[in-house]
């Protein structure tokens, strides 16, 4: 018991440092001069509270040590392709938006670009298990390709997507030669500088990239060469409602966004879920579990790093490319460190390597920020808490990776 | 006579002040069991790791049926039919059974990448053959029932006989075990040593091997060497290396 309380005193003591510059000292102006003011008794509340908390910890931790046990199991993510089940989703998929509102499949679609992302960070750190923290600046060279063929050369959306992968997976592969020696910590380190030095390009290439203001008015996709706006950018021109004879919606644009971006998802997870199978995928399984027992065995790590960059920053490129047609402007702001973080716990909240799972997270971490717009301003402190939550009480993500099951002929 | 298939010649291998491995020669033929043997710390492993490729040796040469192999990396050096296993199993332990001898056949089958998207005949012909290759070394082994059990999760004797599995896979000349029998039972041990007696017989694979059971060495070993403090004492048979008196001294110690 002596023990107990010298140690929620110490606890209590810590906090009195942790929260004495945010809670206890506050700033006032006062004309031009600023003055402090502290606020003792915020303080002296946080430590009470500490103290009590840290003297009934063990009574506290009780219930969720009985939780634990009886916390309810997902399943493990199926992993024969349950043909039906799938054709029934992506109908309904397909379907749902002409029967929603326009913030919903507003919503949808920044899912889908997320689920775009997740899957090709999978590649990276689900399957080759290569730590990337800079994922974010695929994405920003696969968005600025567009934005950047456009404004330059006046290309549309459909001509500039293949060069926006092509591009992304080219900075991928380029990236990739200097943290071919590095693992674990020091890769994520390095990829973390990649991003932001991406971003940083960016923002001072003032004269290709338009600066901190980024590029504004860029075209989203066309229908066949059928713009879809209210009309033609190009004179003479026909543009989508007038070429149907439909009157011009908003909601016409939103639900075309969004079945594009569930096509180019549903081609991510196609690409994916075959790049696994095959042995290349097998390969980077096996780097991330064991690079010496690969080498021993005849497998070209170099090439094998370099393919997880290169496809999984492909990916990326194409989901920026679809960003930027679906903003119609680019700027830094877009790709800061925040959004890699996002990309990175979809990954780990779905379950490392678990393409279902990631598809799962991308949409709880996508759509539970919106539901909860009045306490935008916690989303962090609840996102940091849902992780801290998932790592220990299910550190393997939602819906776990399962091995696939062969049977062997006689 | 058969030929020469291994030729390492001088190996010395220095880290920094430490003269690990010391002006070592040795041969291996195309269809011997070949072994080396030695107190702990004689430099056994670091010859392995420097005919692996693992390490770039000091000094001396190491040839590979008339090719140089020294100086390549370690997966060029497993592609000229010199594969091994290690002292501490190194399986990829979450994937397969299966998965783990599908990986081990990367360099034989269809990798590139449109045939393998597409589901081209070249690609599904290769899977089929991979798939059935790892049948057979399954059967061969007895493991089949465990075939799609995460590999890691194998008792240890079966860990133990899939690595060499999964090395075979790959059709190597030359098998290199690092302490197989470490951590086997007797009764495994006996089944180790019918094993590398086939593979040698049904397979033609000559094999290297490090080992401290002596009853193990003595009974499949065609050539011995010993090694001391990274110097060779001598090569020869079992016979030869059990009546020798500085092979006796190296092990029980000079009075």
């Amino acid at each position: 018991m002596a023990n107990q309380i010298k140690n929620a005193f110490i606890a209590a003591i810590l906090t009195a440092f942790i929260v004495t510059p945010v809670f206890g000292l506050q700033l006032v102006r006062q004309g031009a001069r600023t003055l402090m003011a502290p606020h003792w008794s915020n303080v002296l509340i946080a430590m009470a509270v500490v103290f009590v908390g840290q003297l009934l910890r063990p009574w506290l931790a009780l219930p969720f040590k009985r939780m634990k046990g009886t916390l309810p199991t997902l399943p493990a993510a199926p992993v024969q392709g349950h043909k039906w089940m799938m054709i029934v989703l992506i109908v309904a998929a397909i379907v749902w938006p002409f029967f929603s509102d326009r913030g919903s499949v507003d919503i949808a679609t920044l899912v889908l670009i997320y689920v775009m992302l997740g899957l090709g960070l999978n590649i990276v750190v689900g399957f080759a298990g290569l730590l990337d923290l800079g994922f974010v600046g695929f994405y920003a060279v696969g968005a600025y390709t567009y934005a950047l063929l456009y404004h330059w050369g006046g290309w549309s959306f459909w001509e500039a997507l293949p060069f926006s992968g092509a591009i992304a997976a080219l900075f991928g592969f380029v990236l990739g030669f200097p943290v071919l020696r590095l693992r674990g910590d020091y890769l994520a380190i390095v990829t973390l500088g990649f991003g932001e030095i991406i971003r940083l390009l960016l923002i001072n290439l003032n004269w290709l990239t338009g600066g901190p203001d980024g590029i504004s008015g860029i075209p989203k996709p066309t229908v066949f060469g059928l713009e879809m706006a209210r009309t033609a950018s190009v004179e003479g021109q026909k543009t989508f409602h007038e070429f149907f004879g439909l009157t011009f919606q908003n909601q016409h644009v939103i639900v075309y966004l969004y079945l594009t971006a569930l096509l180019l998802a549903l081609i991510t997870l196609f690409v994916a879920t075959r790049l696994k199978r095959m042995p290349v995928g097998r390969a980077w399984e096996a780097l991330r579990e064991d690079e010496i027992a690969c080498r021993s065995l005849g497998l070209n790590p170099t090439r094998i790093k370099l393919s997880a960059f290169t496809l999984g920053a492909m990916f990326a490129g194409f989901g920026g490319a679809f960003f930027a047609a679906r903003q119609g402007l680019v700027n830094p702001e877009s790709f800061t460190f925040i959004e890699s973080a996002l990309i990175l716990a979809i990954v780990v909240l779905g379950g490392m390597g678990s393409q279902v799972g990631v598809i799962l997270a991308a949409i709880l971490l996508t759509v539970l920020p919106e539901l909860a717009r009045e306490f935008a301003e916690y989303r962090m402190l609840m996102f940091g808490l849902v992780m801290v939550l998932m790592m220990m009480w299910r550190p393997q993500g939602l819906l776990p990776m399962k091995r696939p099951h062969v049977e062997l002929e006689k | 006579m058969s030929d020469v298939l291994l030729k390492v010649s001088d190996l010395c291998m220095r880290f920094g002040g430490l003269l690990a491995v010391d002006h070592v020669d040795f041969e291996v033929k195309s269809d011997e069991v070949f072994a080396i043997i030695g107190p702990n710390g004689a430099g056994k492993t670091t010859v392995f790791n420097c005919v692996g490729g693992f390490y770039d040796p000091t000094e001396g040469d190491i040839v590979m049926d008339g090719q140089r192999i020294k100086g390549l990396s370690s997966h060029m050096v497993a592609r000229s039919g010199l594969v091994r296993t290690f002292q501490n199993v190194r399986l990829f332990k979450q994937l397969t059974v299966l998965e783990n001898l599908l990986v081990a056949q990367h360099t034989q089958v269809e990798t590139r990448l449109l045939p393998g998207l597409l589901k081209l005949k070249s690609y599904r012909q290769a899977e089929a053959d991979a798939l059935a290759r790892a049948a057979q070394w399954l059967d061969f082994m007895g493991l089949r029932q465990y075939a799609n059990r995460e590999a890691g999760n194998l008792a240890y004797g079966h860990q133990r006989r899939l690595e060499i599995a999964r090395c075979m896979i790959t059709k190597p000349r030359l098998l290199m075990l690092d302490e197989p029998a470490a951590g086997l039972n007797p009764h495994e041990k006996q089944d180790l040593q019918r094993l590398i007696d086939r593979l040698r017989r049904e397979f033609g694979v000559a094999v290297l091997l490090i080992e401290h059971d002596m009853s193990l060495i003595m009974g499949i070993s065609d050539r011995i060497l010993v090694m001391e403090h990274g110097k060779p004492i001598m090569t020869g048979t079992p016979q030869a290396v059990r009546s020798d008196e500085r092979v006796i001294k190296a092990y029980l110690g000079e009075e």
